[in-house]
């Protein structure tokens, strides 16, 4: 601080920020890339530990006896499910009371905004199953959950069998601690909304459900189980939910211990981890698992069933069975399934012992492999590097804009005269672009009706085309709009309005980088040199190229085509496109039906502050 | 045999014609006469029975105990008739111990047992007398009583949440954790010191930290807790009500609520108390409640009754490997060979009432002794053990009852009242307390007073409290609010609300959650907070008087008019305790980190701010005092200055 506050050596280090400006920008955005990059290089990297006392040394005995009987109860489930066309409401409710437990039922339904045409839903009905089983001598204060989505088709009927194995076995047991609630969910996550709605008695999203009967007390943890095949060679594990939340570590940190224990394989982003960390093939391939880590984490959207329990600051994860035969096929040994309740039932033992929630390990992590993970204070700094640059830009601004007249003797009264047209250039670009972003958020859901009448397409596709009508049509209106207020955009005027835009986006990025950091990264990755660079004085339509490349809507496009490759499923344009398409859909309704963010905050934040930007790009 | 039946016939005729008569003043004649009938109408139930009754004709098939229900039912509402009826037949002694054990098996196939044990005695604790001597009354609880001038003291400790949907109502009612209710004699001045002495004192009896009751989990309901024995103080300042949701009840406090009996767990019902049995339990209740009594009908002689209770509630799934049945040994792993010798009175009572052709569970032995009574407005009937009779251990000198199933439905139970609590709402700022209220009668509406205690750390906002019920706004006719202050004491809030038949009452209150000094949180603050049960007390009328399908046996005469015998019961619910979490910093490495770091950032924010709002200027050094004064001059002299 004094060599800020000696003005001569504080103007020795300003020069040098102006005069280095630009190298220094572009040494940050590599450091912050490489660091990024580093990440997933295992030396750099912590190893998985786990922090919860409760669960780490009290030693369980699993001694699951029966997986013949719930392979059959899984059977019984598919002939009932096949028989009502849908979920076999009174079976579940006759097998679960049948196995000792409380059972009651839930109903919901839910108009969706527009119809979904991934799931083909429009109008959702349906009912969950629940029952729970009490714990002995415990107060009803407590409860673990273990669901399984009753999915359409032939899948999941496993899991649901699997479930009510647990349930039977578990009921005969003494020790639990804690009330354990068993449900069955109908539309996956719009079910399993519906009963986390009305378990906690809220309504965020709007639908209708009829109030819960029975319940357990604060929800400690959940797993959801996703299962489709009486064989499986893997176990996955999926912790992306709502708006990028994780679960605690320890969540992960158990269901490896338990895989380890008993001998199963166990995946997270459907890959094995491999040991040789120091090969090339071995850096890219955890380099892959945590960039796919990434993106379903900026995606914003739950992953599993668990996504939503996380809102309510409930531990939850899902676990899928994979009965893969695509790679790794030497390696794998065919598991049976009882290998897997022994490990629900571990898990679940674990989780009864806890004298807390899950609270002593990490809540902000990325994972390049089961056995290894980024904390938050390792990726931060990629962030900060990214976001360094518009500061240094930020202040090299302003070092612009005071500089000049602090010249003169009487530079202040100058200053304020000059800047007094510079608010009003700057507000109305601002209420513009933000206008222009609200209509990106209203529009497309709220005149898809009228799209569809005018022009021959499906609802779904009416709400993106209408998305991307308004978003290409936002880049045609604010870049000539101020020149209706303020006449000529003077030279003074585009630097404060970029000054303004640059600190707007460091803001926004760093806020959105504490919540979602991968969202913030992905975000800043592209943005930042945009706005670092931007001066009405580039070429035109290079930069025009560059920036719409560089745009959200662009960065969502690449992003598709990204993960579809990095999940070894690499689609073609026409696809990709038509993958684009259904991503912003699904987003759109994402937002709607469980409230995840992503989608407002584009709208709403991102692009309008983008289109500050391509503003000051066509200043004059 | 033939004539055996004839007799049978003539009392027919007989009841008939008195019943006729009798009909009009009261029924607890007819549906005894009614029951009886029924007995005659299928005589042949047991085979036992018939057995000995064909060797000894004289004897009847199934004897009535004496018993008037009726009086056990206006004795006390609130205990279960049977033991109170006891007290007309039993002789004038200056102290007296019973011993009763009920076992009634449920309809989800779990079995419930429990155990009442009461001392009376005829001495007077109260206006300073010094009591010396004591006999089968504890010692330690004498002392107490006169010590702190306590009128009434009831004390229970809860492992586990009693299931009305499953398992009905309870015989006595308790919330979880610990509960504490005591009356003091109007002669104390300062309630709220001997209140803290007593429970201290308590903690160490019961071996409890109900020493960890203070001022802040302490209120004085209005209305709620009323004095159940002779007492014409009802002025609650004198009243002290209070809960620990978290206690842990274990054998740790069974082993001196053991030592309070007579007999110890040395004979009688109480060799079965042990504790690896007890705590195997879906629900295990111990209480003690001492209150005076009138020893006859004028009152002229107090008397003073200690009444411990044990209730338990043992699974049929974790315990049952598969075998549908219960006996003595296998829950309490000890048969019983002899009664208390202390003991007037030492009996097994089995709820028989929805097995009289045992159709749903075989008794094994079976016993010719029954016993109605009405219990919680419902007219049971029991079989009857006598452990002070020599015939009841039978050959092997030992008893071990038999309960084997045979058929079991875990169906619901649909009991005329019952409440549910929880939280409502998520995040760590605000939430909702629900509190769920059915009224199940089908046709008759009746009061309830509700008890909330909330801790002061939940800051209800009591502008937000709305009573709904079928949607529409139900305006409490009673309510007695005190607002909480921090760390002093908590809200207390109790309303009379009037339940609409067959309907759903739900009152909710928002809240705030307080961020606690940091000494304050527990040990273990990411468990949670508790929030006490609520208390809902009720009159609720009967199912006798509600019983109109003629689908049970009854006689014609019996059946016309919708019987009166009991219009309403008191009964008590216990919701469940709520565990909320409250905004919890984060008490480990990263927690001191942020420490660390906002200590930083405040000390660097200071000379931040100091660069952005000043700005610096390079400041010629002060001329000397030679220049200044040849400036001054040169300044007179109208010459520019140096």
């Amino acid at each position: 601080m004094g060599l800020l506050s000696d003005p001569n050596r504080r103007r020795a280090l300003i020069s040098m920020l102006t005069r280095l400006n630009a190298p220094i920008c572009m040494l940050c955005y590599c450091a912050g890339v490489c660091w990024f990059m580093g990440l997933a290089f295992e030396p750099f990297t912590l190893r998985t530990y786990m922090s919860e006392n409760a669960m780490g040394s009290t030693m369980v005995e699993e001694r699951f006896p029966a997986g013949e009987r719930a392979l059959a109860t899984a059977r019984e489930f598919a002939a009932h499910k096949k028989k009502v066309g849908g979920m076999p409401v009174d079976w579940l409710v006759k097998t679960m009371q049948a196995r000792g437990l409380e059972v009651f039922t839930q109903s919901f339904s839910r108009v969706l905004p527009f119809p979904d045409e991934n799931k083909e839903r429009y109008i959702v009905k349906g009912t969950n199953v629940y029952g729970i089983l009490r714990a002995p001598r415990a107060p009803r204060t407590e409860a673990l959950v273990l669901s399984a989505p009753c999915s359409p088709g032939d899948n999941n009927n496993q899991a649901v069998g699997l479930l009510l194995g647990l349930a039977h076995y578990f009921r005969n047991q003494i020790y639990w601690a804690k009330d354990i609630i068993f449900l069955v969910n109908e539309h996956d996550l719009i079910g399993m909304q519906a009963w986390l709605e009305g378990y906690h008695h809220t309504n965020t999203t709007g639908m209708k459900w009829t109030p819960l009967q029975g319940r357990g007390g604060s929800i400690q943890a959940a797993l959801s189980l996703e299962l489709s095949s009486d064989v499986i060679t893997s176990l996955d594990i999926v912790l992306e939910g709502l708006n990028g939340q994780l679960p605690n570590l320890d969540l992960a940190n158990l269901f490896y211990a338990f895989c380890q224990k008993i001998g199963v394989l166990c995946t997270i982003q459907g890959r094995l981890q491999r040991n040789d960390w120091d090969s090339v093939s071995g850096y890219s391939h955890a380099v892959q698992t945590m960039m796919l880590m990434v993106m379903k984490q900026a995606s914003g959207r739950p992953w599993g069933d668990h996504g939503l329990f996380l809102r309510y600051h409930i531990e939850a994860a899902t676990i899928s069975g994979i009965n893969s035969f695509r790679q790794y096929k030497t390696d794998l040994t065919t598991t049976g399934r009882s290998d897997l309740y022994r490990l629900v039932e571990g898990m679940y033992r674990k989780l009864n012992n806890l004298l807390e929630r899950l609270h002593q390990s990490y809540f902000f992590y990325l994972m390049p492999s089961l056995t290894h993970f980024v904390s938050i204070g390792y990726y931060m700094p990629a962030f900060g590097l990214l976001a360094v640059i518009l500061l240094l830009r930020a202040l090299d601004l302003w070092v612009q804009l005071v500089a000049p007249p602090a010249r003169t003797e009487d530079g202040i009264a100058e200053i304020e005269q000059q800047s007094s047209p510079g608010v009003r250039s700057v507000l109305t670009p601002l209420i513009i672009s933000h206008l222009t972003g609200a209509a990106l958020y209203l529009m497309p859901v709220h005149f898809q009706e009228m799209a569809v009448e005018h022009f021959p397409v499906s609802e779904t596709e009416a709400v993106v085309l209408t998305a991307i009508a308004v978003y290409t049509a936002g880049l045609a209106l604010p870049h000539n709009t101020h020149r209706l207020v303020s006449g000529e955009g003077t030279e003074q005027g585009w630097r404060v309005l970029k000054l303004v835009a640059v600190l707007y986006l460091a803001v926004l990025l760093g806020c959105t980088a504490l919540i979602n950091f991968s969202l913030g990264f992905i975000l800043a990755l592209t943005m930042v040199p945009v706005a670092a660079f931007v001066t009405p004085d580039v070429p035109k339509v290079l930069s025009a190229i560059v920036f719409v490349i560089l745009s959200p809507a662009c960065t969502l496009l690449f992003s598709v085509f990204l993960f579809q490759e990095l999940q070894d499923m690499p689609v073609s344009l026409q696809d990709g496109w038509m993958l684009y398409i259904s991503v912003i859909s699904q987003g759109i309704l994402d937002h709607y039906l469980f409230g995840s963010l992503v989608y407002p905050l584009i709208a709403l934040m991102v692009y309008p502050c983008w289109l500050l930007f391509w503003n000051i790009l066509f200043w004059k | 045999m033939a004539a055996h039946r004839c007799s049978y016939l003539a009392w027919l005729v007989f009841i008939f014609s008195l019943s006729g008569i009798l009909v009009a003043d009261g029924q607890e004649t007819t549906l005894s006469g009614d029951h009886l009938v029924s007995a005659v109408e299928n005589p042949q139930t047991d085979a036992e029975t018939e057995k000995r009754a064909a060797e000894e004709p004289a004897v009847e098939e199934r004897r009535w105990e004496a018993t008037r229900a009726a009086d056990a039912a206006e004795e006390n509402q609130e205990f279960p008739a049977s033991v109170a009826t006891v007290l007309s037949s039993t002789p004038q002694l200056k102290d007296d111990f019973q011993e009763e054990l009920v076992i009634r098996p449920l309809h989800s196939g779990d079995i419930y047992a429990s155990f009442h044990f009461r001392t009376l005695w005829e001495t007077d604790f109260m206006k300073g007398n010094k009591v010396s001597h004591y006999r089968l009354f504890p010692k330690s609880l004498g002392q107490v009583i006169s010590k702190f001038s306590v009128r009434e003291l009831h004390i229970s400790f809860t492992q586990g949440y009693w299931r009305t949907m499953q398992w009905g109502q309870p015989y006595l009612p308790s919330p979880p954790g610990a509960e504490l209710w005591v009356w003091f004699q109007d002669t104390v001045t300062d309630v709220d010191a001997t209140w803290k002495e007593l429970t201290n004192v308590l903690s160490g009896i019961f071996c409890a930290s109900l020493n960890f009751i203070d001022s802040t989990n302490t209120v004085q309901p209005s209305a709620s807790f009323k004095p159940l024995g002779i007492a014409n103080v009802t002025d609650h300042r004198f009243l002290r009500y209070a809960t620990l949701p978290r206690e842990i009840v274990c054998t740790e406090n069974l082993t001196p609520w053991k030592k309070l009996l007579p007999c110890g767990s040395k004979a009688g019902l109480a060799v079965l108390l042990k504790s690896e049995k007890l705590f195997h339990s879906s629900f295990h209740s111990q209480a003690v409640h001492i209150r005076p009594m009138c020893q006859d009908s004028q009152c002229k002689t107090p008397s003073w009754e200690l009444r411990q209770t044990l209730n338990v509630v043992f699974d049929l799934h974790t315990s049952g490997q598969g075998k549908q049945e219960w006996s003595l040994f296998k829950m309490f792993s000890r048969t019983l060979t002899e009664a208390c010798p202390l003991a007037s009175s030492s009996k097994i009572y089995i709820d028989i009432t929805d097995n009289p052709q045992e159709e749903q569970f075989e008794l094994i032995p079976a016993t010719p002794l029954l016993r109605q009574a009405v219990v919680l407005g419902d007219r049971r009937t029991f079989s009857v053990y006598d452990l002070t009779q020599q015939v009841t251990f039978g050959t092997v000198r030992s008893l071990n009852l038999l309960i084997r199933w045979k058929s079991t439905e875990g169906h619901m139970l649909r009991p005329l009242l019952h409440a549910e609590r929880y939280v409502a709402g998520y995040g760590l700022q605000t939430g909702e307390i629900h509190t769920l209220m059915y009224n199940n009668h089908p046709f008759r509406s009746f009061s309830v007073l509700l008890l909330d205690s909330v801790p002061w750390y939940l800051r209800l906002y009591i502008h937000t409290l709305t009573v709904t019920s079928k949607g529409k706004d139900n305006k409490p006719s009673y309510i007695h609010y005190q607002p909480s202050k921090d760390r002093i004491r908590p809200h207390l809030l109790e309303m009379l609300v009037q339940l609409p038949p067959h309907s759903v009452t739900e009152v909710t209150v928002q809240f705030e959650r307080a961020l606690l000094k940091w000494t304050e949180y527990t040990p273990d603050p990411n468990h949670g907070f508790y929030v006490g049960s609520s208390v809902i007390s009720a009159l609720v009328p009967s199912t006798v008087a509600m019983d109109t399908n003629n689908t049970q046996e009854r006689t014609l005469f019996s059946s016309f008019f919708p019987c009166k015998e009991e219009s309403s019961y008191f009964v008590r619910v216990y919701t469940e305790p709520l565990l909320v979490n409250l905004p919890t910093p984060d008490f480990s490495m990263p927690y001191n980190v942020i420490c660390l770091t906002c200590t930083v950032v405040a000390v660097g924010y200071g000379s931040l701010y100091n660069l952005l709002t000043r700005s610096f200027q390079v400041e010629e050094p002060n001329p000397g005092l030679a220049k200044r004064i040849a400036n001054i001059i040169r300044k007179m002299r109208g010459v520019p200055p140096l």
